[in-house]
């Protein structure tokens, strides 16, 4: 929220119900742009007076030109895509500014389901079950590090959250959600 | 013959008639044609500020009658759409549907009489375009004393004149919901219509148009919407409605309707020319296949400056319209910067989708549209 500058353009990937891009509008009066699968996701959007696409991120971001808009976000929704990789260099190439908010999957409490009690972890940040999670790929927080690093993306800024705090130390361990600001 | 108009007479409809002689109106093509009489119904209250109107434009076989008033006869093509505490809410929104020229259902047409000739136009009526339609739909919000539309909205054809409203008067709507339609016919389309009007032109009693006191080409007629028929369903929806069964009244002859599916053609093609005019259908389908938004534009200059809302539906059976044909629309106002909401919207009918799929379709129309009222 703090990296978002007022009265900029924001292009939601994955919005959902569009609860984050009202609070924009609301706090930071941003022009707002939503991309949605689901289309009662998209009925609330549209409840909620967004503007919101009814696209599949995977099929690309053609239509949008070379650092055309100040900030592109993925919110939980950069593990839920089919390429990743394709995704987040698409978002990297139309913005300025990339916002990636994921789960990490290797938090203690992930650990310790795995290690002790021999199975998929279902925690807060990670509640599916395996057989039904939207989630297709499970990284760290530290592999995510090293992925920008081999990419020469930059982390301008990155905070990760515990029990909705910020987590200072081992942050690979003790952090449940990453959320990192990238440009390239 | 054509009954519609005779049924709209218990109906509240109105006229408008404009552009007497020596000042006719000037269509695209340069050709005058006057006067003009449009027929059109509105629902609900115009407030005091004007600035709740609607535009409804109706497809190829519709008419001015989209929602339905107190006692009327026969229910609007919209109505499940259209009415008071309904998705558009006629307490809340001013309605307005006017029929189009070149159309059958009260609007001058080519079987409206011609003042030079005293008869009929047939096919003297000049050749119109769905910027014609959208230019004379203006001068009747202009004769209503609306400055701004809330919001023009339509389906296939209807959908064709929202387009031309977003690039002809850019500045005299709020936004626009352009539904199941295209920004220009592909040969697929064109050659459909065309199948349609051979029907019409190789029926023997056509003459060249000149029909309107002996037979009407009904046969041409009937065939051209059975083809029609085909292409607004689904597979899927002609699965579901009509599987093979066979229909309870066989015809006695070997080539009669005997499949489910054959006798609703029949029955749709024979109860179609009871309501529309051989020559309007020629007419009407000639300015969709000559529609073409982008007119040699570059994709991302055809909505530039837009600043209305836009609201753009498809439906995923849909296989006249698809959504391929939305989504380009969709580029078109991305790459102009527009706002646009897109919704594929999940539906087995087909085209006629955006007629039946009501629900679904009257929900996401009905939260745009108080976006677009509360964004005052």
């Amino acid at each position: 929220m703090e990296w978002i500058n007022e009265e900029s353009t924001v292009l939601d990937l994955g919005c959902g119900k569009g609860d984050l891009l009202s609070l924009l509008i609301e706090k930071k009066r941003v022009n707002a742009q939503g991309i949605e699968i689901d289309q009662h996701a998209i009925q609330q959007c549209i409840i909620k007076g967004l503007n919101v696409l009814q696209e599949d991120i995977d099929s690309g971001l053609s239509d949008y030109s070379e650092k055309s808009l100040d900030y592109v976000i993925l919110n939980q929704t950069f593990q839920q895509v089919k390429k990743p990789a394709f995704v987040l260099r698409e978002a990297l190439r139309i913005s300025r500014k990339t916002i990636v908010g994921f789960p990490n999957f290797l938090h203690f409490s992930s650990r310790l389901k795995m290690c002790f009690g021999g199975k998929v972890p279902v925690t807060k940040s990670l509640p599916y079950k395996w057989y039904d999670t939207p989630n297709l790929h499970f990284f760290s927080i530290a592999d995510f590090i090293e992925y920008c690093k081999t990419k020469e993306i930059k982390i301008e800024e990155k905070v990760i959250i515990s029990k909705n705090k910020k987590v200072k130390l081992f942050p690979n361990v003790l952090g449940e959600i990453g959320l990192f600001l990238l440009s390239k | 013959m054509i009954t519609a108009i005779h049924q709209l007479k218990n109906i509240k409809t109105k006229q408008f008639t404009f552009a007497f002689p020596p000042n006719e109106f000037i269509l695209e093509s340069g050709k005058k044609l006057g006067p003009i009489t449009i027929v059109y119904e509105t629902y609900g209250e115009l407030n005091k500020e004007k600035t709740n109107a609607i535009l409804v434009a109706h497809a190829l076989s519709g008419d001015a009658h989209a929602g339905s008033h107190p006692n009327d006869n026969i229910v609007g093509w919209w109505d499940n759409l259209i009415g008071p505490g309904k998705f558009i809410d006629t307490n809340k929104f001013f309605v307005i549907c006017s029929n189009v020229i070149g159309g059958c259902s009260g609007s001058t047409g080519p079987s409206s009489i011609n003042p030079k000739t005293k008869r009929e136009y047939a096919t003297d009526f000049p050749i119109i375009s769905i910027g014609d339609i959208v230019n004379v739909q203006k001068k009747l919000i202009d004769h209503l004393n609306i400055d701004k539309l809330l919001s023009v909205i339509g389906g296939s054809m209807g959908g064709m004149q929202v387009l031309q409203w977003m690039v002809a008067y850019p500045e005299k709507i709020k936004s626009a919901i352009p539904v199941a339609t295209t920004m220009k016919h592909t040969p697929q389309q064109i050659a459909f219509n065309e199948v349609g009007r051979q029907a019409i032109i190789s029926d023997p009693n056509w003459k060249k148009g000149q029909y309107y006191d002996s037979k009407i080409p009904v046969k041409g007629l009937a065939l051209a919407r059975m083809i029609g028929h085909i292409t607004y369903m689904s597979d899927d929806s002609m699965k579901t409605k009509f599987g093979r069964r066979y229909k309870l009244n066989k015809e006695n002859n070997k080539f009669g309707a005997e499949f489910e599916v054959e006798g609703y053609l029949h029955y749709r093609g024979d109860s179609f020319v009871k309501r529309f005019d051989p020559n309007s259908y020629l007419y009407i389908t000639k300015a969709m296949n000559y529609f073409n938004i982008q007119n040699g534009k570059r994709l991302g200059s055809i909505f530039k400056g837009l600043k209305a809302k836009v609201l753009v539906i498809s439906f995923k059976s849909d296989w006249l319209y698809p959504a391929q044909q939305s989504q380009k629309i969709v580029k078109a106002c991305k790459l102009a910067n527009v706002k646009t909401t897109y919704c594929d919207i999940n539906s087995n009918y087909g085209h006629d989708a955006f007629l039946l799929e009501v629900i679904e379709e009257g929900q996401i129309i009905k939260h745009f549209l108080n976006s677009v009222l509360s964004n005052d």
